[in-house]
C-alpha cells in the first residue's frame, strides 16, 4: 500500500462570515488577500510536505482550485515543482492538472516532464476535469470539457513518447512543432492517478486505460458500486482489477484525545465544508454532465447531483440569508459534521479511534492507495504538525500491518492491468460487502 | 387560431424541425438563447398576415446538434442555405436575443437574399458600457427573473409559471448546453461583427432595433452600437418591459414589428 498525505493548502487567516455571506468557498473576493499571511500559508504547507516525508508517508498530494480560499494551491506545478527539490523520497501526487481549464496540453507535458526530471521519477501525475466551478473561473467551455481532456490527455502522453519534432493538428489544441526538450525521468512516463466523486464515465474510462482511480471522501456503499463497475470493465478487457487499481481519500485529523481532535476537526466544517465549495449555479455549468446525468436529475425533483437538487437549482439567488441566520447555520454544519463521521466520510479522534475506523474502511474498499486529508479552516501549525506526527508514528505502522494482512497492494507494488484474466472467467471480487453490511452504516 | 404545425425537412444537409404557421410573405423567426417557448399570442397576431417560419435551432432538443457549427456565424450561414434550399424570395428575418446575432450575422454575409431583419434585444456585438448578461452563471430562477421585467405579463406566467417539468428542465439544459457551446468564448458576440455588418449597411438592408426599456440582458449600449453599423435601422423601445418584449407587452411588440413591415 502506498500512504499519501494530501492538504487543500487552505487559507488560514479569513473569517468564516464571508464565505458564509457568499453561500460558498468559490466566489469570495481576493480583497481578503494578506500577502504576509499567504506567504506563511505557502511556506507552511511546503514545510508540512517535508515533514510528512520525515514521519514515513510514502507520497505528498496536491491539487488545484481557483478562485476561492478553501484551496490556495492555484498552479499546483509550482508547488510540485518546489518539492521535487526539498523532499528526496516521498512521490509528488498531483491530483491533479485539470486539463481543459489549462488550454494548452504541451505545456503541461514540459512542466510535468521537469517536476519528474528534478525528482528523478518520483512524479505520479492524476488528471481532473476540473469542477464545475472550474470552467466558470478558468472560463473553459464546459461543453467541450470532456473532449478537451481525452484530447490532451492523449496529446500529453504522445509529447510525452513521440520523437519530436512533429506536428499536431487536432481539435481543440495546434502546435506545428512539438518537441519539448524535457522528457520524464520514468519511463515511458509517470504513472497516472485519476481522482472522482462518482462518475460513471471517468471511472470506465480509468478502467480502460489501467489506471488508478482514487475516490475522493465519496459515501462507502456507492464506492463499492462504482469499484464494481470499473472491475466489470477490467475482466471485460482481459485484467483482474487489484488493490493497485484503487485509492480513496478520506478526510482525517487526529489529536492526542478524542475530544480535543472533535475540536480542532471541526476546521472540516469550516465556512461550510466541501458542502459549501460552490454554489448550485457554478456546480453544473451548461454542458458539463452527460446528457444521461441531466435526464436523471431532470426526472429526480428529490434527487441531486452532487448535492446539487433541482430544487436548488431553481432556487432564486436573490435568496439570500442574513447574518442573523449565522447561528443558525453554524448548528446545522454542526450537525452535518456529526453525520459525516457517522457515515466514516469523516475520520476524528485519538490515534486509537481513527487507526480502528480506517481499518474498518480499508476492509471494505480495499484500496491501494490511501490518502489522508488533512483538517481545513484556520487551524495552528502546531496542531496540524501534531496530527502529521501521530499519523507517522503511530497510525500508519498499524495501518500498513492491517494493509500487508489483507493484501492491499498499491500501483507501485503491483503494476495496474498486470494480472491477466482469460475471457470468460469469473473476476474476484474488489470489495468486501459483508464487512460493509457489519459497519451498519446509517 | 392560424394553422401551425410542426415539421421536419432535411435542409442544407441537416434534419431541421420547423414550426409553421399562418400564411403570405414569409417570415423566418429565429429564437433564443433559451430555446423555443412556444407559439404565443405575438405568433397569432404575426401570422394573420406572413406565413411563419420557426426553425428549431439545431442543438436546441428537436434538431441534431451539429459539430461543425462552431460559432452563431455558423448557424447563420446554416439558415442561408436553408433560405436558399427553400426557394425563399428574400425573406424578412425577425430574431430574438442570441436569434437576432444570428440574423445579423446573416445580413453580414449575404444582405442581398434578405427583406430585412428585426433584431429585437440583440446580442451579438460587445457593448462599450455595461456588460451583455451571463445567463450561464446563474441558476434557472435566476436567469427567469433577470430576463423578464415585467412578471405580471399573462405569457410569463403561461410559459415559466407553476413546477418545471422534467421536459421543460432537460429542454432548458439543452438550450443552455448549445449555447453555452458556441457563444461561451468572446461571450454572445463577434469581435468583427460591426465590420462585417458593411455589406448589410452599403445595401441599406431595411432593419428594425427593438429594446425594451427595462432590459437587463442586453444593454442598450449593443442597439447604440448596432446602429452606428447599420445607421439605416429604425429604432423602437418598449416602455417597461425587459428582454422578452414578445410576451411582456405583445400588442406594443406587434404593432412594431407590423408597421415596420407594412
Amino acid at each position: 500500500m502506498q500512504i499519501a498525505h494530501f492538504t487543500e493548502r487552505p487559507v488560514r487567516y479569513i473569517a468564516e462570515e464571508p464565505i458564509l455571506e457568499n453561500r460558498a468557498f468559490f466566489g469570495v473576493s481576493n480583497k481578503y488577500i494578506d500577502p504576509e499571511k499567504s506567504a506563511v500559508d505557502y511556506n507552511f504547507f511546503l514545510d508540512e510536505a517535508c515533514y510528512c516525508e520525515e514521519v514515513g508517508f510514502d507520497a505528498v498530494a496536491l491539487n488545484e482550485h481557483h478562485g476561492n480560499p478553501f484551496c490556495s494551491g492555484s498552479v499546483v506545478n509550482i508547488e510540485a515543482a518546489i518539492l521535487a527539490r526539498i523532499t528526496s523520497k516521498v512521490k509528488i501526487v498531483i491530483i491533479g492538472n485539470m486539463l481543459p481549464g489549462v488550454k494548452h496540453p504541451l505545456r503541461v507535458a514540459e512542466e510535468l516532464a521537469t517536476i519528474d526530471t528534478i525528482s528523478r521519477g518520483r512524479l505520479v501525475s492524476g488528471w481532473v476535469r476540473g469542477a464545475g466551478s472550474e470552467q466558470f473561473f478558468n472560463n473553459a467551455n464546459p461543453t467541450y470539457n470532456r473532449e478537451m481532456f481525452n484530447e490532451a490527455h492523449q496529446f500529453i502522453i504522445d509529447c510525452w513518447t513521440k520523437e519530436g519534432p512533429w506536428r499536431y493538428e487536432g481539435k481543440h489544441f495546434h502546435y506545428r512543432h512539438v518537441n519539448p526538450w524535457v522528457l520524464p525521468y520514468q519511463k515511458p512516463y509517470p504513472q497516472q492517478w485519476i481522482p472522482g466523486v462518482l462518475s460513471p464515465e471517468t471511472v470506465l474510462w480509468c478502467a480502460e486505460k489501467q489506471y488508478p482511480y482514487l475516490g475522493l471522501g465519496t459515501a462507502l456503499g456507492p464506492t463499492c458500486d462504482l469499484w464494481d463497475m470499473y472491475a466489470d470493465k477490467s475482466a471485460e478487457l482481459g485484467y483482474q482489477a487489484g488493490p493497485e487499481n484503487f485509492g480513496y481519500l478520506l478526510p482525517i485529523f487526529v489529536s492526542d484525545t478524542d475530544e480535543k481532535a472533535q475540536e480542532i476537526g471541526r476546521g472540516f466544517i469550516f465556512g461550510g465544508g466541501q458542502n459549501a465549495f460552490s454554489r448550485p449555479e457554478h456546480t453544473l455549468p451548461p454542458g458539463y454532465n452527460s446528457k444521461g446525468a441531466i435526464r436523471m436529475l431532470a426526472q429526480q425533483p428529490g434527487g441531486s447531483w452532487l448535492g446539487v437538487s433541482k430544487a436548488k437549482l431553481m432556487a432564486s439567488q436573490e435568496d439570500a440569508w442574513d447574518s442573523s441566520a449565522y447561528d443558525a447555520l453554524r448548528e446545522k454544519l454542526k450537525a452535518g459534521y456529526d453525520k459525516v463521521q457517522e457515515n466514516l466520510q469523516v475520520v476524528v479522534g485519538s490515534p486509537e479511534t481513527v487507526t480502528k475506523k480506517i481499518c474498518d474502511i480499508l476492509k471494505v474498499i480495499r484500496p491501494g492507495v490511501f490518502t489522508v486529508f488533512a483538517v481545513q479552516g484556520n487551524v495552528s501549525d502546531k496542531d496540524r504538525l501534531n496530527s502529521v506526527k501521530l499519523l507517522g508514528e503511530q497510525v500508519l505502522p498499524a495501518v500498513r500491518a492491517f494493509a500487508e494482512k489483507e493484501e492491499l497492494t498499491g500501483p507501485f507494488d503491483r503494476e495496474p492491468g498486470q494480472v491477466k484474466l482469460a475471457p470468460g472467467t469469473k473476476r474476484a471480487p474488489v470489495v468486501d460487502r459483508v464487512a460493509l453490511e457489519k459497519l451498519g452504516l446509517p | 387560431m392560424a394553422t401551425w404545425k410542426e415539421e421536419t425537412s432535411n435542409l442544407a444537409g441537416v434534419d431541421l424541425a420547423m414550426i409553421r404557421g399562418g400564411s403570405g410573405k414569409p417570415l423566418l423567426v429565429l429564437h433564443d438563447e433559451l430555446g423555443y417557448t412556444g407559439w404565443m399570442s405575438w405568433n397569432e397576431e404575426l401570422a394573420k398576415d406572413r406565413e411563419l417560419i420557426i426553425p428549431l435551432q439545431p442543438g436546441y432538443g428537436k434538431t441534431p446538434r451539429q459539430d461543425w457549427m462552431w460559432r452563431h456565424r455558423d448557424v447563420a450561414n446554416y439558415y442561408l442555405n436553408v433560405i436558399r434550399e427553400m426557394g425563399l424570395e428574400k425573406p424578412d428575418v425577425l430574431g430574438f436575443s442570441a436569434g437576432g446575432y444570428i440574423a445579423a450575422e446573416m445580413a453580414a454575409a449575404a444582405p442581398e437574399i434578405l427583406g430585412s431583419i428585426t433584431l429585437v434585444g440583440p446580442m451579438g456585438i460587445k457593448p462599450d458600457e455595461g456588460e451583455i448578461f451571463d445567463i450561464f452563471a446563474c441558476t434557472i430562477n435566476s436567469c427567469m427573473r433577470q430576463t423578464v421585467f415585467n412578471k405580471d405579463a399573462k405569457e410569463y406566467g403561461e410559459i415559466y409559471g407553476g413546477e418545471m417539468s422534467a421536459e421543460q428542465f432537460e429542454a432548458f439544459e439543452d438550450a443552455r448546453a448549445e449555447s453555452a457551446r458556441i457563444g461561451w468564448e468572446p461571450y454572445m458576440f463577434n469581435p468583427s461583427l460591426p465590420d462585417l455588418l458593411r455589406s448589410a449597411k452599403n445595401t441599406k438592408l431595411p432593419t428594425l432595433l427593438i429594446r425594451g426599456s427595462e432590459d437587463a440582458v442586453v444593454p442598450q449600449d449593443c442597439i447604440r452600437k448596432y446602429h452606428d453599423a447599420l445607421p439605416q435601422a429604425d429604432i423602437v423601445t418598449i416602455k417597461g418591459v425587459g428582454h422578452r418584449p414578445e410576451i411582456e407587452d405583445s400588442a406594443e411588440f406587434v404593432a412594431a414589428v407590423k408597421h415596420f413591415l407594412a
